[in-house]
């Protein structure tokens, strides 16, 4: 018997939507709306005293020394992390695989870990010699420790698919080795580069573990916005502490959208194909 | 060829000093006074209370988080909705937030005069807070490493098992899952490290009661705070020795394409 | 489908800690500021050899004062509650968690004492309050909004001005001095006494109590008792619906077991008696917080969260 191929396409194709389904989805929706919605419901809906609580002069500073190091940390990962992921895909030499599997060790050591050997090596007595406990310093080093992977992982995929044979072309013209990066490589891995730093400063600017033993918690110096939360909760101030939490939410949110807008963007070939 | 040695060898020093002189002095630390001072810390009933609150917690977080994933990849994927942006974006979202906000906005809900302060069970301060917590903070990892291993599959093996007269349950079983299985099993490892490794939420969560709602990690602070260097150091030993387990498998079940 | 099962046995798992906590012995929860831990590591077992702690088990809790306030009002299972000083406990009376009638006895409801102390390193010579506003002195206390020890240690400050002769106007200026020595501000008294440790600031505002634990941990620590400080009143209280042993206990803190065992932790017992064989010397300008108009004007006048001197003080640090 002659099947038509077309009319067997069709209820396969409204078949497979099955897989879920609506018990499925009707899952999914439910947990998240345990778990995320209705926590974040709850920080907007108690949110009182908004304008006071967040123009106030400890959290501004706050909320100004977050952005600021996050945006330090980012920046200094952009560099350091594609340099990194430059390494680890272009250069050989030995002991490679063992540092390839060492990048992902501060995102498998909890914070409060990390915290505690940072002070102990940058603290007033360590190893280091270098006393930047209790300085913005010391909060950095604790923040380029918690972000390195970022940057290094969602570069490293791209590097590899990357088609050396554009290089090799402008080599044989005659191109110098930075040029060929600049002009060939670079526009490549700047999507990859800009999801990564995203995720660098969205990470960087909520971190909380390992910062709170090293910074101090001086008010105005060194408090930065996820302590100061911490403490606006501890002084019944639970409000107060929402209202900053709703604004770093939202910056958050903006960061997270701007990455899928980046992401997408760097797919578009993809999905056109 | 003398940029690309130096390269190596910023990148290498970098790396050295951010990252292995830390994780070397935790080792050094601990170890000091000999095997047994750290032995004994870490053999304590409190201790060994919050080695295994770390583990039931993780136990109960992992597989819930585990399942969610799979279907809110399949979700994803494989569907049209409305909205489907901000289900990305909101699955996505405990990566981005500080982790005080979140044991913020459990005080808000089960606190006093919270919305759901009146329930029979304890909840804040006691191990249920301290689990949706750690859920809240690992639920991201499973669906964004199965999202893109579902979008590469594409649905053709899918569809051809429907032609077939597979069921929905049997073609996920047989086609699907099999498929998916490593970037679940990376996933896994991830939601894994990061529920044992959580410090910020349940610190806020957690009422500090010593043997009862102290995990590891907050066990880590604890001896700090008590003058116990010896214990918080070794205490961070048992979390360092997991997570290098955790690397380790990490590599194992890394996706393909980023193997070098 | 063995998915389910394991669904099953997660959420058995969930529901049985909480189950399995009623047991047939009582278990009374202690929640108390950051510093008496030590003390009660001796204290517990003794009030358990008592007929009266037979079968009595406990679990503990220790932060820095106001957060552990906040926490009880929040829901923190609590049978007896030490804190480091009276206004948090009235934050509790309020909320209806222990009873207005918790400082009846006739130690008024307080259990341990002490004094600020001012705790130095070998070397720079940094004895009296002065000292601490000499250029280039470190100071290290906590932050006044979280830790009672801070707060003690204001009023500490403020009140010596005054017994130095000074006006509260020229107290006040001493203040805002001090603040600006201060390098860092901890969340509780004995995250100061870490920092300072781990060899941060010239010199510690804390408890007497503090310093000497530290002195018997084998810490390298000096502590100077100024000649004018306060003496710091530490409250206790069971709350309203804590179980018979709760009282029990309460009142076995009270015996001379017990203030002698507070004693060798470093604290100045309340029972005149169990003060024999220790050395607390008692300063010839100590005051108490009545002479600075007792709690409630001192609540409005330095820790208001909004018009107190100290939001004031904190406020002047930026910039």
């Amino acid at each position: 018997m002659a099947v038509d191929a077309a009319a067997l396409r069709a209820p396969a194709r409204a078949r497979a939507p099955r897989l879920g389904g609506v018990v499925g989805g009707g899952i999914v929706a439910g947990y998240l709306s345990l778990i995320v919605l209705l926590p974040l419901a709850a920080i907007a809906a108690r949110s009182g005293n908004f304008r006071n609580a967040v123009t106030n002069r400890e959290a501004v500073s706050a909320l100004e020394l977050s952005l600021v190091l996050a945006l330090l940390v980012a920046l200094v990962n952009a560099v350091v992390g594609t340099a990194t992921a430059w390494v680890l895909v272009r250069d050989e030499f030995r002991g490679k695989r063992l540092v390839n599997t060492v990048i992902d060790l501060p995102f498998a050591l909890p914070t409060i870990v990390a915290g505690l050997t940072l002070l102990a090596l940058y603290g007033p007595r360590g190893w280091t010699g270098v006393d930047v406990a209790f300085t913005r310093t010391g909060v950095l080093l604790a923040l380029l420790f918690v972000t390195l992977p970022f940057v290094v992982r969602t570069v490293q995929p791209v590097l590899l698919e990357l088609d050396r044979d554009m290089e090799e072309a402008a080599a044989s013209l005659g191109a110098r080795p930075t040029a060929i990066f600049r002009r060939i490589v670079f526009p490549n891995l700047l999507p990859a580069i800009l999801s990564g730093v995203a995720l660098a400063f969205a990470r960087a600017v909520g971190e909380f573990g390992s910062v709170v033993l090293i910074s101090g918690n001086l008010p105005f110096k060194t408090e930065v916005a996820s302590v100061y939360i911490f403490g606006r909760i501890q002084s019944n101030d639970a409000p107060g502490a929402a209202a900053l939490s709703l604004v770093l939410l939202g910056i958050s949110f903006a960061v997270l959208l701007a990455v899928g807008a980046v992401r997408r963007w760097a797919t578009r070939h993809d999905r056109e194909a | 060829m003398i940029a690309r040695l130096s390269l190596r060898f910023g990148v290498l020093a970098y790396l050295a000093a951010i990252l292995l002189v830390p994780v070397g002095l935790v080792f050094w630390r601990t170890f000091e006074h000999g095997v047994h001072p750290a032995w004994a810390a870490v053999t304590t009933p409190d201790a060994q209370h919050a080695f295994w609150l770390t583990l039931e917690i993780a136990a109960i977080a992992v597989p819930l988080n585990t399942i969610f994933g799979v279907l809110c990849a399949l979700a994803i994927v494989r569907h049209r909705f409305p909205g489907k942006g901000l289900l990305n974006a909101v699955v996505d979202l405990p990566l981005a937030l500080s982790p005080v906000v979140v044991g913020l906005a459990l005080y808000l809900l089960y606190g006093r005069n919270g919305w759901f302060d009146a329930l029979p069970f304890q909840v804040l301060f006691a191990t249920p807070s301290m689990v949706l917590a750690t859920i809240f903070v690992s639920l991201p990892f499973v669906v964004r490493e199965v999202v893109p291993v579902l979008r590469e599959i594409g649905t053709d093996q899918e569809e051809a098992a429907a032609t077939l007269g597979a069921g929905a349950f049997a073609t996920f079983r047989r086609v699907t899952l099999p498929a998916i299985r490593w970037a679940i099993a990376y996933g896994v490892v991830l939601t894994t490290a990061r529920s044992i490794g959580e410090f910020g939420a349940v610190s806020v969560v957690s009422g500090r009661i010593s043997g009862k709602t102290e995990t590891l990690t907050l066990l880590v602070q604890d001896k700090y705070e008590s003058f116990d260097v010896t214990g918080a150091y070794a205490a961070s030993v048992v979390l360092a020795l997991i997570a290098i387990a955790t690397l380790l498998l990490m590599t194992m079940f890394r996706p393909r394409e980023e193997r070098t | 489908m063995s998915r389910i099962a394991l669904l099953s046995v997660l959420l058995a798992a969930l529901v049985v800690p909480v189950a399995g906590a009623r047991t047939t012995d009582t278990t009374l929860s202690l929640v108390a500021y950051s510093t008496p831990k030590a003390a009660f590591a001796t204290i517990i077992p003794a009030f358990q050899k008592t007929s009266a702690g037979q079968g009595v088990n406990f679990t503990q809790s220790y932060g820095p004062s106001a957060d552990q306030t906040q926490a009880i009002v929040n829901g923190l299972p609590a049978d007896v509650v030490d804190l480091s000083l009276e206004p948090d406990m009235r934050t509790l009376v309020k909320a209806g968690i222990v009873a207005p009638s918790w400082n009846a006895n006739k130690y008024k409801g307080i259990v341990t004492r002490s004094v600020v102390v001012i705790v130095f390193r070998s070397g720079k010579k940094i004895r009296g309050w002065n000292d601490l506003i000499k250029p280039g002195v470190q100071v290290l206390t906590p932050n006044p909004l979280t830790s009672g020890g801070a707060r003690w240690n204001v009023l500490a400050a403020y009140g010596a001005q005054l017994k130095l002769g000074k006006t509260p106007k020229q107290a006040e200026q001493y203040l805002y001095k001090l603040f600006h020595h201060v390098v860092v501000q901890d969340k509780s008294a004995r995250d100061a006494l870490n920092t300072f440790l781990a060899g941060k600031g010239d010199a510690l505002l804390t408890y007497e109590n503090e310093a000497l634990l530290a002195q018997r941990s084998g810490q390298p620590v000096y502590f100077n008792i100024p000649k004018a400080t306060i003496r710091i009143d530490n409250p206790l209280a069971t709350t309203t619906k804590s179980p018979s042993a709760a009282k029990a206990f309460a009142r076995f803190l009270y015996t001379p077991t017990a203030q002698h065992l507070f004693a060798e932790s470093g604290y100045r017992p309340v029972l005149t008696s169990a003060t024999k064989g220790f050395s607390f010397p008692v300063r010839p300008q100590l005051f108490t917080v009545d002479y600075l108009g007792g709690w409630t004007k001192v609540q409005k006048k330095f820790f208001d969260p909004n018009n107190g001197l100290m939001a004031k003080i904190e406020a002047s640090l930026g910039g």
